[in-house]
């Protein structure tokens, strides 16, 4: 997995987002084993106590599962999995808005502008 | 368990200069910690008061408990600012050196990063750039199953492809119990591995605080808090 961490926001919080990038472009399948948070860590370039915090907070909302034996997984929980992908395009898509209207740009005219491109794409 | 370092109101002053002042400082187990602050603010002076190599002019230190000697450094391995290798020896021979002196030093690991590092054991450190030499003693120092690290500028003289792998290799080397203390100015290199940073201001603690805390309070990395805070 590529990971990308800058040092301007909580590294726990980017590994998160970034674990949750992975399981929705599936490069983690749902029910696929993690690797150990020492090798995950090394990985990641990050301190193994940081990916532990993230790993944790994973598991609070679901997304992980630890089974106390032999390790931990992604969810298989595809309904939940689906959830998260629509959350993130929402996401995406209310700052992308924001964005154009910061050039000035309103709703419906940005929604123009996309469906123009995506015709212009289509050519 | 107790803490791994405890200063309570250190105080060093060399002639005429007070280093370090009232200094108060906790560290527990299991983290990496970087030792941060501009020239003179006292790290230096702060790593040699922990290693024994001096002894403060007022308060009191304790290593798990213990105050600096000779028990205290079976369980710290330290890598002090300038070589204190022999320059005639070679990199193998420097491996037996550490290997008798100390019980917790694994050979193994060390002949495992020299070949990742492409380093020849059968080089004489005096033939090694710099920044080799500095990899070597680096190696020596993280082979050790210590319970506390002190890195005094660790990998000022390391070019970047080695910098990654040296802080990848001390990710992975320290064991869950263990702490590592790094006094660096490359702060942007390292501050993704940190758990917690201590900041120095002219020989007292300013600042002692997870990182992701910082990040969350300051919304900014820790080596623009540190640009801010040392304005000169």
């Amino acid at each position: 997995m590529k990971w990308n961490i800058d040092s301007e926001r909580p590294v726990y919080i980017q590994l998160v987002e970034q674990i949750q990038a992975g399981i929705i472009s599936g490069f983690f399948k749902p029910g696929d084993k993690l690797p150990s948070v020492r090798d995950f860590a090394a990985n990641a370039g990050v301190n193994p106590n940081t990916m532990q915090r993230a790993l944790t907070e994973l598991e609070r909302n679901g997304l992980l599962y630890t089974n106390r034996t032999s390790g931990r997984y992604i969810t298989s929980d595809l309904k939940m999995i689906k959830e998260l992908k629509r959350q993130s395009a929402k996401d995406i898509t209310v700052g992308f808005l924001e964005k154009m209207k910061q050039l000035g740009f309103k709703e419906e005219e940005s929604l123009e502008i996309v469906i123009n491109i995506v015709k212009e794409m289509k050519k | 368990m107790n803490p791994i370092l405890e200063c309570q109101s250190v105080t060093k002053k060399y002639t005429g200069f007070t280093a370090l002042s009232d200094v108060n400082l906790t560290l527990e187990r299991g983290r990496i910690i970087g030792l941060l602050g501009p020239n003179g603010s006292g790290k230096t002076t702060l790593l040699k008061l922990i290693n024994n190599l001096l002894v403060p002019d007022s308060g009191k230190i304790y290593i798990a408990g213990i105050n600096p000697g000779m028990e205290t450094k079976k369980i710290i391995s330290y890598l002090p600012e300038k070589t204190y290798l022999a320059d005639w020896m070679s990199v193998e021979q420097a491996i037996k050196f550490f290997q008798d002196f100390y019980e917790d030093f694994d050979s193994k690991k060390a002949n495992a990063m020299l070949a990742d590092l492409e380093i020849d054991p059968k080089s004489k450190l005096k033939t090694l750039s710099k920044g080799t030499k500095e990899k070597v003693q680096l190696i020596l120092v993280m082979s050790r199953q210590a319970e506390l690290y002190c890195l005094d500028e660790p990998i000022g003289g390391v070019d970047p492809a080695s910098r990654d792998y040296i802080l990848n290799t001390i990710i992975s080397n320290y064991r869950e119990n263990a702490t590592v203390l790094i006094s660096t100015h490359l702060i942007a290199d390292i501050e993704k591995i940190l758990d917690e940073v201590v900041f120095l201001k002219q020989g007292s603690v300013f600042l002692h605080s997870s990182v992701d805390d910082v990040r969350i309070q300051e919304g900014k990395s820790i080596d623009s808090l540190f640009r801010e805070v040392f304005k000169c």
